[in-house]
């Protein structure tokens, strides 16, 4: 079946079963692969997108809950000029990835909780990063969090 | 990365691998490719062709006296300097690293050098890692350069093509990319001299331009290409002093990230093509075991699903896309055998390593000096023991193993990240029957690795192999994390028991007897002060593959011999940084390492109620680290990490922002494993699933911040990727023990230090 929602504002139409996951309609059916698939059980978080502006690890929502809704991926982000948002700016300025493969979702959740509350604290950082990176990027993303609020210096002003 | 990064480039005459060349020693070759020039060096002919390291060793200094040219670089017209990376980069930051090495070397506007990934050909393999082993090979030089495992696949995948061991700056960057850098640079210059009718004493370079001040004259990097690179090249170039460094030991910002931010980058999973179709597979569950029996039906009836494949350990699912050959592989019912492995478990593993270390006639391996037998028997003698266990590890790497094939007209396809291509070409062609000419490899970005992607224990290129000659269509294979979990090359098991002696506060004798796979000896150097010393290597092999896991041996090893010097300066009454401290030869790099962290940790100030402090120092992969962390336990008596200090020496931090997140991420590495992670097995499979079961430390559980700090000790380069993380593990069981007063000599740490 054909099932309708849009993606970074244009509207799509996938047709797939509609227990396929928000992911792999993405992936496979939109060929957006910058939403990547680490786990498959919503335990990573590094499928993270947006769903009518809310953070939902796309893995584990299947698409018959997507229709009609708005979906945010990290392609989306950046503004129509190109211009990054201000979190991946603070990403690149921070130089937080490594292997760079789970960080679509960080910044995801990243750009979530800064809507959410503005300048988080670092117990609401805690409590709302909760995606894995096996790198260890952690202190640089809650740097790079912080930078981008205006709340804390970047990565080698020290 | 996928594509050819310059498809017309007319590459070296290609050998493969299979192909014994008919010349040994250093053929240098440079010629002009479209407007591009190609500085081709050092195509080492390097083949090993006896079994006998001595002999393997021979034939590496063929080259000897004519190094240098071990990496290629072109210069375009428009003074793009473009260097083929004989490293793969899975978020280590090498490329970016070895990009600088030789653009300082060069004087190259570093906005005009691009870095690009060689291709899986031989004319790409890398000699000068080969040069950085050699030493180790010969037993000439200080013992640590390398794991027995890394070499043991180097042997086997020679030509080196291979990213393992802490070795792309170390080795390639200090022997090959400085030197590449500077002699092409000679030439530039001698080539504009002769343009130019001047001396070349006269001339400078600076940002990709040589200049003759006198006359005001300029010739740009470009414009001499073609020129210099008729020239022959210097093979012992003169290198630049730190002084005159500009960009080795900036902080520059890594090349890569970019397009790991706005998510273009494209990873091996990534990888699509026209028709591909999709397919996941399940292995037999048992290590060892076959694959019996499976009824194809139930998955064929899934919509999507194309096609079922019987493999002699696994079944695989095709179909339209990964979600589709999931649900086919879900409802099917494999059967597989054991392999006679039933009776495998983690405790039967324990078991084993025991009744082998206390009644083995003699060890596999041995080193060490002195009569530790004849000091522990010595009257006065305080002798204190303990045992440690350590659990087998998962990688781990974010990105499931995902690799594309196409079989088509006879030729082989594959696209997919691996940590040696050339490695994996011919392992594709051994599993498909072909030639290895056969075989194209397609070098993609990783989402991590730490290990897990040395070709030699990869068993996707093999599936993927035999999967694509079965189809006329392109497929990429996709793991679940599940498979991932279940089908690891782990950090081995392993256990030891240390024994020592001390006399009024001095170890006198100390023996470290473990059990494991693989000999650790000659990899990760003892460096405390000891009259006597013992390590012994008891051998023993379960159903598992043991493989390279991030720092290899050195965690284990530096967990057990950690954690013990703790309790020897229990043991003596003393403070465990002063213990240390005085076991340290006086003026020596670790000492001056060991003092910098505690300084910079507050070593001995107080601390807040139930908060503990750890200290620990290993030497890997040439470089020290000392750590310090403090902690506290949640309520459930987990640790958590509050602060963490690592004063690093690795000779020259090539670049300081990158090599901080690297040892940053090493320690967190380490803190994770120590805290939490394990593999164990019952009835000779893997219990664990995913991340629900394996847990990976997560940011609110990670130190906010890790100080690092560097030692320019300016001493001989050390890596980087690795030597953060062993420290950490013994850092936190002795902040544990002093915030608890009990010992933890059993990994993960999980809840153990509750009272």
């Amino acid at each position: 079946m054909a099932i309708a929602f849009s993606v970074n504002g244009k509207p799509v139409s996938v047709e797939a079963d509609a227990d396929t996951p928000l992911l792999w309609a993405l992936r496979d059916d939109l060929g957006m692969t910058g939403t990547k698939f680490g786990c498959g059980v919503a335990a990573c978080g590094a499928c993270s997108v947006h769903v009518d502006g809310s953070l939902t690890r796309s893995c584990s929502v299947p698409l018959s809950d997507i229709a009609g809704k708005a979906v945010t991926t990290i392609e989306g982000l950046k503004a129509a000029d190109g211009t990054l948002h201000k979190v991946q700016q603070a990403w690149i300025d921070a130089q937080v990835p490594q292997c760079g493969y789970c960080q679509s979702g960080q910044i995801m959740a990243a750009v979530a909780l800064i809507e959410k509350v503005g300048t988080p604290t670092d117990s609401q950082i805690d409590e709302a990063m909760t995606n894995i990176c096996r790198c260890g990027t952690y202190p640089r993303i809650r740097t790079a969090i912080l930078a981008a609020t205006g709340a804390a210096a970047q990565v080698g002003d020290a | 990365m996928a594509d050819n990064p310059n498809p017309d480039l007319d590459l070296p005459e290609t050998e493969a691998p299979a192909t014994k060349p008919k010349k040994k020693g250093v053929k240098r070759r440079i010629f002009l490719a479209g407007s591009a020039l190609l500085v081709g060096g050092g195509i080492f002919g390097v083949w090993w062709t006896d079994s006998s390291v001595k002999a393997k060793a021979k034939s590496l200094t063929v080259g000897d006296g004519e190094h240098g040219f071990n990496t290629w670089m072109k210069i375009a017209e428009d003074d793009t300097v473009t260097l083929y990376s004989p490293h793969i980069d899975f978020g280590q930051g090498s490329h970016t690293a070895l990009g600088q090495m030789l653009a300082d070397e060069l004087d190259a506007a570093w906005d005009k050098v691009k870095v690009e990934q060689a291709p899986a050909d031989l004319a790409f393999a890398n000699a000068a890692l080969a040069k950085g082993f050699l030493p180790t090979m010969v037993g000439e030089t200080v013992a640590g350069l390398l794991p027995d495992a890394i070499i043991g696949m180097m042997a086997r995948s020679m030509p080196l093509q291979i990213t393992g061991g802490s070795s792309a700056i170390r080795f390639t960057g200090e022997v090959g990319m400085r030197k590449t850098g500077a002699a092409v640079r000679a030439a530039l210059i001698a080539e504009a001299a002769d343009r130019l009718g001047v001396p070349e004493s006269e001339l400078t370079t600076s940002d990709s331009v040589v200049t003759h001040a006198n006359s005001g004259r300029s010739l740009r990097y470009g414009e001499l290409a073609a020129g210099a690179a008729e020239r022959s090249l210097s093979s012992d170039p003169v290198l630049k002093t730190r002084e005159q460094w500009k960009l080795i030991g900036k902080p520059v910002p890594r090349r890569d990230i970019p397009a790991k931010v706005d998510g273009s980058a494209v990873y091996g999973i990534d990888f699509t093509l026209p028709d591909m179709r999709v397919a996941t597979i399940a292995a037999a569950p048992v290590r060892g075991g076959k694959l019996e029996s499976v009824d194809e039906a139930p998955a064929l009836a899934v919509k999507g699903v194309e096609k079922v494949v019987k493999l002699d350990d696994a079944v695989i699912v095709i179909a339209k896309g990964y979600w589709q050959a999931q649900k086919g592989l879900a409802a099917l019912s494999p059967k597989f055998t054991d392999g006679g492995h039933a009776a495998v478990s983690t405790p039967a593993i324990y078991a084993a390593q025991d009744k082998l270390r206390q009644t083995a006639e003699k060890p596999d391996n041995e080193g060490g000096e002195g009569d530790v037998d004849a000091a522990f028997a010595t009257v006065g003698a305080q002798v204190v023991e303990a045992e440690y266990r350590v659990p087998f590890l998962h990688h781990a790497m974010m990105e499931p193993f995902a690799m594309t094939g196409h079989f088509k007209d006879g030729t082989l396809t594959l696209w997919g990240g691996m940590q040696d291509p050339l490695s994996t070409r011919t392992k594709a062609a051994a599993a498909a029957g072909l030639e290895v000419d056969q075989v194209v490899f397609n070098p993609m970005i990783m989402g991590g690795g730490f290990g897990r992607r040395f070709p030699d224990l990869v068993e996707i290129i093999d599936q993927v192999a035999l999967l694509a000659k079965q189809v006329p269509y392109p497929v990429k294979l996709v793991w679940s994390r599940e498979e991932e979990v279940r089908h690891g090359t782990y950090r081995p098991q392993s256990s030891a028991g240390l024994k020592a002696s001390l006399q009024s506060g001095q170890i006198t004798a100390m023996r470290m007897d473990y059990v494991q796979s693989g000999n650790a000896e000659g990899e990760v150097p003892f460096i405390y002060n000891i009259p006597a010393t013992s390590r012994r290597h008891f051998a023993y092999q379960s159903n598992q593959i043991d493989g390279p896991w991030r720092s290899v041996n050195a965690t284990q090893i530096g967990f057990y011999t950690e954690s013990f010097m703790d309790e020897l300066a229990a043991a003596a009454g003393e403070d465990p940084y002063q213990f240390r401290r005085k076991h340290l030869p006086d003026g020596s790099r670790h000492r001056a390492a060991l003092d910098e962290v505690a300084k910079r940790s507050g070593w001995g100030t107080p601390l807040p109620e139930g908060v503990g402090r750890g200290i620990a120092i290993v030497e890997s992969f040439d470089t020290i680290v000392a750590e310090v962390v403090e902690v506290t336990l949640k309520d459930d008596g987990s640790p958590k990490v509050l602060n963490a200090f690592a004063v690093v020496d690795c000779g020259t931090a090539i670049n300081p922002l990158n090599a901080e997140a690297q040892i940053m991420g090493g320690l967190i590495m380490g803190l994770s494993s120590a805290i939490g992670e394990q593999v164990t097995l019952d009835k000779g499979a893997v219990q664990q699933s995913n991340f629900t079961d394996y847990p990976i430390l997560k940011l609110a559980d990670a130190p906010p911040k890790v100080d690092v700090i560097f030692i320019a000790s300016g001493a001989k380069t050390g890596g980087i990727g690795e030597p953060g993380l062993p420290p950490a593990s013994p850092a936190l069981a002795n902040a544990l023990a002093a915030l608890t007063g009990k010992r933890i000599r059993t990994l993960p740490l999980l809840t153990q230090a509750k009272a």
